[in-house]
């Protein structure tokens, strides 16, 4: 606690570090992945070898990916945009599955009324299948928010600075309880980003009110 | 609903950002604001902050940007003008530049860093503190084997674990260097906490026997271990060295100068001890010590 | 794509593959770090999310703790246990098996709980005890979900396993740390090809006995009709 006490304003400005690189890729990898979970759900042979692909890069170490992206897109090694992107890659990975089985989880009949009391194929889009689908991509929405918060300390191995700086830094002074506040932190963000996720999804999808955890 | 949400985030960050911001001393709109890093050892962000306040006292604008990994990822960036002033240490930067140096004692090794440095940039004076890495050992083991130098490690008879970061598998003084210019084999085992804790603790518990640990570390001392002389040279003298670009005017290298000529060895381990043993945050340590030396 | 071609270089090139720090003993290290992490968790976790499941009681408690392990920084978790435990695999596998454990209990029961009460009724009715309920039919049942939990948390753990490297001499983690602080590029990435080829075989393993789970749990179903996992 005395290390909190002398750290705070410090700690504070890695929170809004943290932040500033993990919602911008939440909030892209929800725009990438429900447009690709829509085709991958409407076009099964480009479906399938896309959610295969999503699963294998997911699979892909965090550390070598913060590498690569740099080299590819002619980016310093550490810079927000490096971070942003690696982050986004893992969140449609993990978001494009929970996209598909939301667009699949749309009742036929509803769909077919929906064409018969004229919508056009934008409106049905819009007006019919994407605020059905929500209850199924809220729960993908949350899975993205957790993990995405949580893969960002990695970033402090490469100088990102966030509250993973916390971890780096604690380890080598072993100040155990600058360690402990940048885990808990983290889990604290987490949590209050997931509940801001089910109060918008209460508010957008009001007909559902009990969410169950994706697996 | 993402619209929404990411109006109601940004508000959130940008109220924390703007509190955050609020905290600067009036800077000298004259002078050029000066990029300052430093690398992910707190020891080296201690430095870093030295020279921020110092130079925020003589009316420049500082832009702090600490704690940036390994070398590999910021001495690019200062080679492309992003940070103009850097706190390095002039054996490591030398070998960075020239792998194959053959220098190994301080003045030596600042003559040729001085020649390696690539233009647009500069080394300012160099510093009487060092930190350099060394071969360290518990003061059990030195006591059963007799152990005061490198060379004295051909004495023992039982396997000698060598633990450190992996980036000494391709430095002169990894396991390599250690058989080639001492004739001592050793196992490797990768601790990549940079002799923190971890590696201290393996020490202890006997998991190796022999470290690479930074001279200015404040647990060598704090846990009696003993620090070998490097009798044959492997390692090169490792003297703290300001990297500066053009964008650093001649009278803040004179700042720069200044506080370089007053930080001694002592200086940087008392305060390496403050970061671990007292746990006081940079800014603090950095403001005592300019404080008693009368530089602000 | 130069690092791509480097690391194919290096991965073709045979004094990499011999030895104790070579390749093929590396990804064995590699494989029985995860499974022994995996089957820890799993000891752990399944019968827990199969309790709930099965009872229907807690699981908006466990959803939220559930959510919150997700978020927990494995490479903070790993410092700690360090801190702790020294160097070697203690560690990284206790930190590892926190990583697993929310994916698993969420299958098991997420799984269980999809099970219809009639078919645990009728089960009940014909003089089934609640142990054979939950061994005979919850299980056999809910079979797919499950696996699919074991399947994401394998897939996690494989390339979250790397940060075993860390603190021990173990996996193909060792290949990225050694790249990254040697600046040998082509060696980190070939170390990141082969996590994802595990990575690869793994996933297409346990997907094959998905299907079985589910052919031989609902027989009368086509698979596609399944969408779950």
């Amino acid at each position: 606690m005395k290390w909190l006490s002398q750290n705070w304003e410090h700690v504070i400005g890695l929170m809004v570090n943290h932040l500033l690189l993990a919602i911008p890729a939440i909030v892209m990898s929800v725009i990438i992945a429900v447009p690709l979970g829509r085709l991958a759900q409407q076009k099964p042979w480009l479906g399938k070898p896309l959610l295969s692909f999503a699963t294998l890069m997911y699979a892909v170490p965090s550390l070598p990916l913060l590498v690569i992206i740099p080299s590819v897109l002619g980016l310093p090694l550490r810079s927000s945009a490096t971070m942003i992107v690696a982050l986004t890659l893992y969140g449609v990975a993990l978001m494009v599955r929970t996209a598909a089985d939301g667009f699949a989880s749309i009742d036929q009949g509803t769909h077919e009324a929906a064409i018969a009391i004229g919508h056009s194929r934008r409106s049905l889009f819009w007006k019919v299948n994407l605020p059905l689908a929500i209850p199924v991509l809220a729960s993908g929405v949350r899975v993205v928010v957790v993990s995405t918060i949580a893969l960002v300390t990695i970033g402090a191995l490469l100088g990102q600075s966030s509250l993973g700086t916390l971890l780096t830094d604690g380890f080598q002074r072993g100040i155990v309880a600058e360690v402990l506040t940048g885990v808990v932190l983290t889990i604290v963000l987490a949590v209050l980003l997931d509940l801001l996720v089910v109060l918008a999804k209460n508010l957008l999808a009001p007909w559902v009110r009990s969410g169950r955890a994706a697996v | 609903m993402l619209k929404k949400l990411s109006i109601v985030m940004s508000v959130i960050v940008l109220a924390g950002v703007s509190a955050l911001t609020g905290c600067t001393s009036n800077p000298d709109p004259s002078k050029p604001t000066i990029v300052i890093g430093s690398q992910g050892y707190y020891s080296s962000e201690i430095i870093a902050e030295i020279y921020a306040q110092a130079l925020e006292k003589a009316g420049y604008a500082v832009d702090r940007q600490f704690r940036i990994g390994p070398r590999e990822v910021y001495l690019p960036e200062i080679e492309a003008g992003r940070i103009d002033l850097f706190p390095e240490y002039s054996g490591p930067l030398l070998q960075y530049w020239q792998p194959g140096t053959t220098a190994r004692l301080g003045d030596d090794v600042y003559a040729q860093l001085q020649q390696a440095t690539p233009p647009g940039l500069r080394v300012l004076d160099q510093s009487a503190a060092t930190d350099q890495d060394s071969y360290v050992v518990t003061q059990a083991f030195a006591n059963q084997w007799g152990l005061v130098a490198v060379s004295d490690l051909a004495k023992v008879t039982t396997p000698l674990i060598l633990g450190a970061s992996s980036n000494a598998l391709d430095r002169p003084n990894g396991p390599n260097g250690l058989l080639s210019v001492y004739g001592i084999e050793v196992g490797f085992t990768p601790i990549e906490d940079s002799g923190g804790p971890l590696t201290v603790k393996a020490l202890k518990d006997g998991d190796i026997q022999l470290a690479i640990i930074y001279t200015a570390n404040p647990s060598i001392t704090a846990n009696n271990l003993i620090t070998l002389e490097d009798n044959k040279g492997l390692f090169l003298a490792s003297h703290i060295v300001p990297l500066a670009s053009d964008n650093v005017d001649e009278q803040a290298a004179s700042i720069i100068n200044a506080v370089s000529a007053a930080m001694g060895p002592g200086d940087l381990i008392g305060m390496n001890a403050r970061s671990v043993n007292d746990q006081l945050p940079a800014q603090t340590i950095a403001r005592d010590w300019l404080t008693e030396k009368g530089l602000i | 794509m130069d690092y791509l071609l480097a690391a194919f270089a290096w991965l073709a090139d045979s004094s990499h593959w011999t030895g104790r720090s070579g390749i093929p003993n590396r990804l064995l290290q590699h494989l029985a770090v995860t499974s022994v992490v995996v089957s820890i968790a799993a000891v752990i976790a399944l019968p827990i999310g199969i309790l709930i499941g099965h009872t229907h009681r807690g699981s908006g408690v466990v959803g939220a703790i559930v959510g919150a392990a997700r978020s927990i920084p494995t490479l903070g978790l790993l410092t700690l246990f360090g801190l702790g435990l020294g160097i070697g695999l203690r560690a990284p596998i206790l930190a590892l098996v926190v990583l697993a454990m929310p994916s698993l209990l969420a299958g098991a029961y997420a799984g269980i709980e999809t099970v219809k009460p009639e078919v645990t009724d009728a089960a009940r009715a014909i003089g089934l005890s609640e142990w054979q309920i939950v061994s005979r039919v919850e299980i056999p049942l809910s079979a797919p979900v499950i696996i699919g939990g074991i399947r994401s948390a394998t897939l996690q753990v494989v390339s979250t396993a790397t940060l075993a490297a860390y603190i021990a001499d173990a996996g193909l983690g060792r290949f990225l740390f050694t790249g990254l602080k040697t600046r040998d590029y082509a060696q980190m990435v070939g170390g990141a090809i082969m996590v994802i080829t595990l990575a690869l075989i793994l996933e297409l393993i346990l997907a094959g006995i998905q299907r079985l789970a589910r052919r031989i749990s609902h027989p009368q179903l086509l698979t596609t009709t399944m969408k779950r996992n």
